[in-house]
């Protein structure tokens, strides 16, 4: 059976760089497109009418959108791949699913927000993005990975931010290891595995891509 | 086997509402704890810590939080009638569109509620875009789950109450039936079923708290310009 895997990308999506490090970790060979958002291709269109957004999988000519998702099917269609992303216990799955979603409802925007303003708008999101980062520290514990002795489903949600920290840290002027120390060294501890090693962009580059996108929001 | 499932919710959440009828069609006992968003108590704050929010589920003194988190929970603990399909494609589509209910659908209906003139214009005409397309993905269905109700049912099953409500106060249509043929009778379809029917909070109760509210937010409104 011909196995046909295209991932609809932009190199410094958070989002995009979580289905990378699912596939590098299942082993998988795919297709590679490149999308640029300010033309957006009509096959992205097609493939995610609702949203027009990446990621977007394409396996066997069906899209799937929505990162988390994706990671979610990855780890559905390919359970012989070690390793399992999700764990088998049932409450412990909710709890990875729990923890993966609160990635989402929180660290994108005040990320965001950090690089976007100034002053005390700044600083507002600067404790927020911290306080966040706390609960995950909190979260992870002693464990080497938050799936515990192996990485897995919040691990991969999580550590896709990790190009973007250099970025908070240099726009917000804050040190995120002087403040979470355990969770810098979680993040350096998943960038000892090539998956993740291969997959995340060079913080600098992200930089220089924040500061370009600044000038074009005109942010000072 | 003892199992104990305790559900704290809020009288008039749909989020709550989910996780009513998914327990209910599957047949599983449990325990309600209403809770006052002005009065949470210590259990719920010891539960949901992070987000201090229900509805939680407990089952046997494990805390599950996030309703579509613990939907796939309550799915896979009890099997049967199943809510997600097994092929996985398709089990990535009903994540999608219960997403789409939560961050878009709802927010915008929300929006369209708690304006009025231009601004509601606008946010009903976007409101409207969302629902277009989940008309189109009724086509040929009679529930979003085929011929049984599913996942993303119970995710947009608010829509069959909450929908009515806001057009009795805002006295606008929100859903036409001649726009979303395929909502419409999706609605009757979803209602009707029992466990459905014999769930849906007061109405009268709904309509003074969701006047309330808009009231507020309309006084919020003026003040601020």
């Amino acid at each position: 059976m011909a196995r046909e895997v295209t991932l609809l990308d932009f190199w410094p999506s958070m989002f995009g760089i979580r289905v990378r490090v699912a596939l590098a970790e299942k082993g998988i060979r795919y297709e590679h497109r490149e999308e640029n958002l300010r033309n957006k291709s009509p096959l992205l269109l097609q493939m995610n009418p609702v949203h027009k957004k990446i990621p977007v999988l394409i396996h066997n000519g069906k899209p799937i959108s929505e990162s988390l998702n994706i990671v979610q099917y990855i780890d559905e269609v390919w359970h012989d791949d070690a390793p399992l992303f999700l764990p088998s216990d049932p409450y412990q799955r909710a709890q990875a699913r729990f923890w993966a979603d609160f990635v989402d409802q929180k660290v994108f925007s005040t990320g965001r927000r950090v690089w976007t303003t100034k002053g005390e708008e700044q600083e507002a999101a600067k404790k927020e993005f911290l306080d966040t980062m706390r609960l995950f520290e909190a979260e992870l514990g002693h464990k080497p990975y938050f799936g515990g002795e192996s990485f897995g489903y919040v691990d991969v949600a999580l550590v896709a931010f990790y190009s973007w920290f250099y970025t908070y840290e240099t726009f917000g002027n804050f040190s995120i290891e002087a403040e979470c120390p355990m969770l810098i060294a979680w993040a350096k501890r998943c960038m000892e595995k090539e998956s993740v090693f291969k997959s995340l962009p060079d913080e600098k580059k992200i930089f220089e891509f924040v500061m370009q996108l600044r000038k074009r929001f005109g942010i000072e | 086997m003892g199992e104990e499932v305790k559900l704290f919710r809020g009288w008039s959440s749909p989020y709550a509402l989910r996780i009513v009828w998914a327990l209910k069609l599957k047949g599983v006992q449990y325990e309600t704890i209403y809770e006052e968003v002005s009065n949470k108590s210590r259990a719920l704050i010891e539960y949901n810590p992070i987000h201090k929010k229900v509805p939680v589920l407990v089952h046997n003194g494990k805390p599950i939080a996030e309703s579509l988190v613990i939907l796939e929970y309550v799915d896979e603990i009890w099997k049967q009638p199943p809510l997600l399909p097994q092929d996985p494609h398709r089990r990535a589509m009903d994540r999608f569109w219960a997403k789409f209910g939560d961050e878009k659908v709802l927010p915008s209906i929300w929006e369209a509620f708690k304006k009025q003139g231009k601004e509601q214009e606008e946010a009903l005409s976007i409101a409207m875009e969302n629902l277009k397309f989940l008309e189109e993905e009724l086509k040929g269905k009679k529930l979003f789950g085929g011929e049984e109700i599913g996942l993303v049912d119970i995710a947009l099953g608010w829509l069959a109450n909450l929908v009515s409500v806001f057009e009795e106060i805002i006295g606008l249509q929100l859903m036409p039936e001649e726009k979303f043929p395929h909502l419409f009778a999706w609605m009757q379809v979803f209602a009707d079923i029992p466990v459905i029917k014999e769930s849906w909070p007061p109405r009268d109760k709904m309509v003074a708290k969701f006047q309330a509210l808009r009231e507020v937010h309309l006084s919020k409104e003026a003040q601020n310009d």
